[in-house]
């Protein structure tokens, strides 16, 4: 809170006017959505998405790699193309992929060779791989640099009780827990007393007020879509209303935890699959939920790290390098896995034990950030990043 | 005078009660200083009072296995086929055989831990000790809703963390690397010689309890490090709890940690290593870092930082030194100092409590307004512990949820919780609510 929303308007010449004069103005508006979801904690990208035509898989990972899907018995990976698979517990996002609206981005993620949790999610959130000395996020860094006339506080959100890095900065960004518990409510407190509040926090009620005259209180997801009932599910499922209520959300925030399985993760089904599934269904039932919306929405997925290629000594895996991202919506080219495969035999490994890295993260989201958003220039989103060359997902 | 007096009480404690300053002016900062720097000094009746009512605290590992089962356990002890449990006439009839028999679910262990802490936070006159206790825990953090540490965590604060805070930091150190919480939370009880290393607690021993992230260790040592607490395990996490060393899975052979060679066999393998890194400049400076951070500045002074490190290695990593240090140094005493700091939910709720002369038994309604802040108490999932950071605090989200702890708190209306209010109901919600108050 260096920098209050007036301020900010203040030395960007937005009148906060606009939107409370007009909170209607989004309805109805095409408009490109980015939501973002970070898996925190490592997720194994090789149980997300299995190399089963790569020989050396089920050589190093005995106890916990996925059979392939021509095995007989058991859960099997869920074919793509012959060479990856699925996780059996992502299965709800399998008729995505083969409508062509989900996209796979193998071998991804951070370059820095960092295996720390902290130091990785903040190196991915500021989008400053091996630079800790930003101090802003990635996301607010883009609304930075494309501030509009007629912004609305809810133009970037965050689901949960504190603002994540990618969403720290000078913008205004909104992180509430639930919609519904986003006022001042009960308890003796009178209109009077709120008001005294607004000229504490103006930024923050300026976003009450918006919230209210939208009143997305009753939602009732579209299509029978069935959120898990979990923190990360209702996030989801929050996002969704939030799109819906046309208050002029363009960014989101989610997180969803339990990734760092350094003991007994499991095959097919087990602690990983469990957390699998909750990530998988999630993103079904807001891909289902939004529907038709979609088509002007892109979700992506990220992880600070991969896990280490041979399983350890507890039936889990230890912290490694490159993992994998999803990249979901209706404007990806979707039904097929990109990036190159760097193979798993020993001389091709990270640092002898790794999942080697073919492509940055910041390659993803700046192509989406310019081909989707219709970002202008992502210099400044990603300072000191040379572009390896865009994936073509869109 | 009265500045000073509010800033120090803001500091080693949870902020001032209405008559506190006066006391403190009467004794003088020194003498109060002094007190708080030893708490086994100071009477503390009322709080301990107020504790006696609070049955796990006192309990050992293996009691609060048997009453305060798992409803799994229970189902599998009367054969009830697995998910079955979920069932509504077997859970009845589950939850009625706890009750007959004076048994409590899991849970109720998190909300006794949380009850614990809020009302030795708001009650106790060792207000030193418990600034500490927080910044210990938090420092060696533990989650507990994973699995085994719902039963770990009680004996982990009580036995591990709370008898260190001002002591030596390498005592600390030892006890949470002995401890089962510890060991269960980071996966070390599996690592092995025979089946593998786990490089879990390795890693974040260095990352985050003593060298720091950028402490100049290596994946080799990382690695090194998990071969020599091979063994470092728990007589059955569920069943015993306690700490047992394993000399079958422990890895006898020779390891190199930091530049060290690392040959003394058995369970001084792993104390050798913790000797090493408590005696390595790199913790010094870590730790004092941490220390600047959390009673200073967001930006710790970097010269203050040093001296803390300094009296660090002159005193074998002795905090109540390093404490003393910090409390008297012209940084902590600086215009600039006073308010720079954001309260976390834990310490808003607390403060606030205090500073309108209340009283609290640490019920579950308040514990789940502070998560609501942003701050679930014992269940921070990552071992990086909550940042110590304003911008982490203070989204807008947690900005309402703060106003409406203001205005539930002045209403009187927090179950187990009562202010006393002087003034009208308005005038102090705006009061706990200003930004101001969000400072200490």
């Amino acid at each position: 809170m260096v920098v209050t929303r007036r301020d900010f308007l203040k030395s960007s010449g937005l009148a906060l006017a606009t939107f409370v004069a007009a909170p209607n103005v989004w309805a109805g508006k095409e408009h490109p959505i980015i939501i973002a979801i970070f898996q925190r904690g490592a997720a194994d990208g090789l149980s997300m998405v299995v190399p089963f035509g790569d020989k050396h898989y089920y050589s190093v990972r005995q106890q916990i790699a996925i059979p392939e899907p021509l095995s007989s018995g058991g859960e099997r990976a869920i074919d793509l193309d012959g060479f990856f698979g699925l996780h059996p517990a992502l299965d709800s996002v399998k008729p995505i992929y083969d409508q062509g609206h989900l996209a796979i981005v193998h071998a991804a993620g951070s370059p820095d060779n960092t295996r720390s949790h902290f130091d990785a999610q903040d190196y991915m959130e500021s989008g400053t791989p091996g630079n800790k000395g930003v101090a802003d996020g990635w996301l607010n860094r883009y609304i930075q640099a494309h501030l509009e006339s007629d912004s609305t506080p809810f133009r970037a959100i965050a689901i949960g009780a504190n603002t994540p890095r990618s969403l720290m900065g000078t913008a205004p960004a909104v992180a509430m827990n639930r919609i519904a518990d986003f006022g001042v409510h009960g308890g003796g407190a009178t209109p009077e007393m709120e008001n005294a509040f607004a000229e504490m926090y103006r930024d923050t009620f300026d976003a009450v007020k918006l919230l209210r005259r939208a009143n997305p209180q009753q939602y009732e997801p579209a299509h029978g879509a069935n959120y898990p009932n979990s923190p990360y599910g209702q996030a989801l499922l929050q996002i969704a209303q939030l799109v819906k209520a046309d208050i002029g959300l363009e960014v989101a925030f989610a997180d969803v935890g339990g990734w760092d399985t350094h003991a007994n993760q499991g095959s097919s089904r087990g602690q990983l699959a469990n957390h699998l599934k909750e990530f998988g269904d999630g993103l079904a039932a807001l891909y289902r939920d939004l529907d038709d919306r979609m088509r002007n929405i892109v979700i992506v997925t990220m992880t600070e790290f991969g896990r280490a290629v041979r399983q350890n000594g507890s039936g889990g895996t230890d912290h490694g390098h490159a993992s994998c991202m999803f990249v979901c919506g209706g404007p990806v080219k979707g039904g097929k896995v990109y990036g190159r495969w760097p193979g798993l035999a020993p001389e091709q490994l990270f640092e002898g034990r790794d999942l080697a890295l073919t492509t940055d993260f910041r390659d993803v989201l700046a192509e989406l950030l310019v081909k989707h958003m219709g970002a202008k220039d992502v210099s400044k989103v990603f300072p000191q990043f040379r572009p390896g060359g865009t994936l073509k997902l869109l | 005078m009265q500045d000073a007096i509010t800033h120090l009480l803001n500091r080693i404690g949870f902020g001032p009660r209405p008559d506190d300053i006066e006391r403190v002016q009467e004794a003088g900062i020194q003498k109060y200083l002094d007190q708080q720097l030893h708490p086994e000094r100071i009477h503390d009746a009322v709080a301990e009072a107020r504790l006696a009512s609070i049955p796990s605290l006192t309990m050992r590992t293996p009691q609060l296995l048997e009453s305060y089962p798992a409803v799994q356990k229970l189902a599998r002890q009367f054969r009830i086929r697995q998910g079955d449990e979920n069932k509504r006439d077997v859970r009845r009839q589950v939850l009625a055989y706890y009750e007959e028999n004076g048994l409590n679910l899991p849970q109720r262990l998190l909300q006794e831990l949380e009850s614990q802490k809020i009302v030795r936070a708001v009650h106790s006159e060792r207000q030193l000790q418990e600034v500490m206790t927080d910044f210990w825990f938090n420092h060696f953090n533990v989650f507990w809703s994973k699995n085994a540490d719902r039963w770990l965590t009680t004996a982990y604060e009580m036995n591990a963390i709370r008898p260190n805070v001002l002591g030596k930091f390498k005592d600390l150190l030892m006890a949470t690397a002995k401890s089962p919480a510890m060991l269960f939370y980071l996966d070390n009880f599996l690592s092995s010689s025979l089946k593998g290393i786990n490089e879990n607690y390795a890693r974040e021993l260095m990352e985050l309890h003593t060298l720091g992230v950028d402490g100049g260790y290596t994946q080799k040592d990382v690695q090194e490090v998990a071969r020599a607490f091979t063994g470092w395990s728990i007589d059955g996490p569920q069943r015993n709890g306690e700490f047992m060393f394993r000399p079958r899975i422990h890895d006898d052979g020779e390891k190199i940690v930091l530049g060290h060679r690392i040959n003394a066999g058995g369970i001084k393998d792993g104390e050798m290593v913790l000797e090493i890194l408590a005696r390595h400049p790199g913790t010094a400076h870590f730790i004092s870092t941490k220390l600047v951070r959390r009673f200073v500045s967001d930006n710790p002074p970097e010269a203050l930082v040093k001296r803390v490190a300094d009296v660090f290695r002159k005193t074998d990593g002795d905090i109540r030194e390093m404490m003393r240090t910090i409390v008297t140094s012209p940084e902590f005493n600086s215009a600039e100092a006073q308010g720079a700091k954001t309260k976390t939910p834990f310490e808003f709720a607390v403060s606030s409590i205090r500073v309108l002369d209340g009283s609290t038994d640490g019920s579950r309604q308040l514990a789940q307004a502070i998560a609501r802040m942003g701050q679930p108490l014992y269940q921070c999932q990552p071992p990086t512990g909550f940042p110590d950071r304003a911008d982490h605090w203070m989204s807008n989200g947690a900005v309402v949820e703060r106003l409406n702890f203001a205005v539930a708190l002045s209403a009187n209306r927090i179950p187990g919780t009562t202010v006393r209010i002087d003034d009208s109901m308005k005038s102090i919600a705006l009061k706990l609510g200003s930004p101001e108050f969000q400072k200490r």
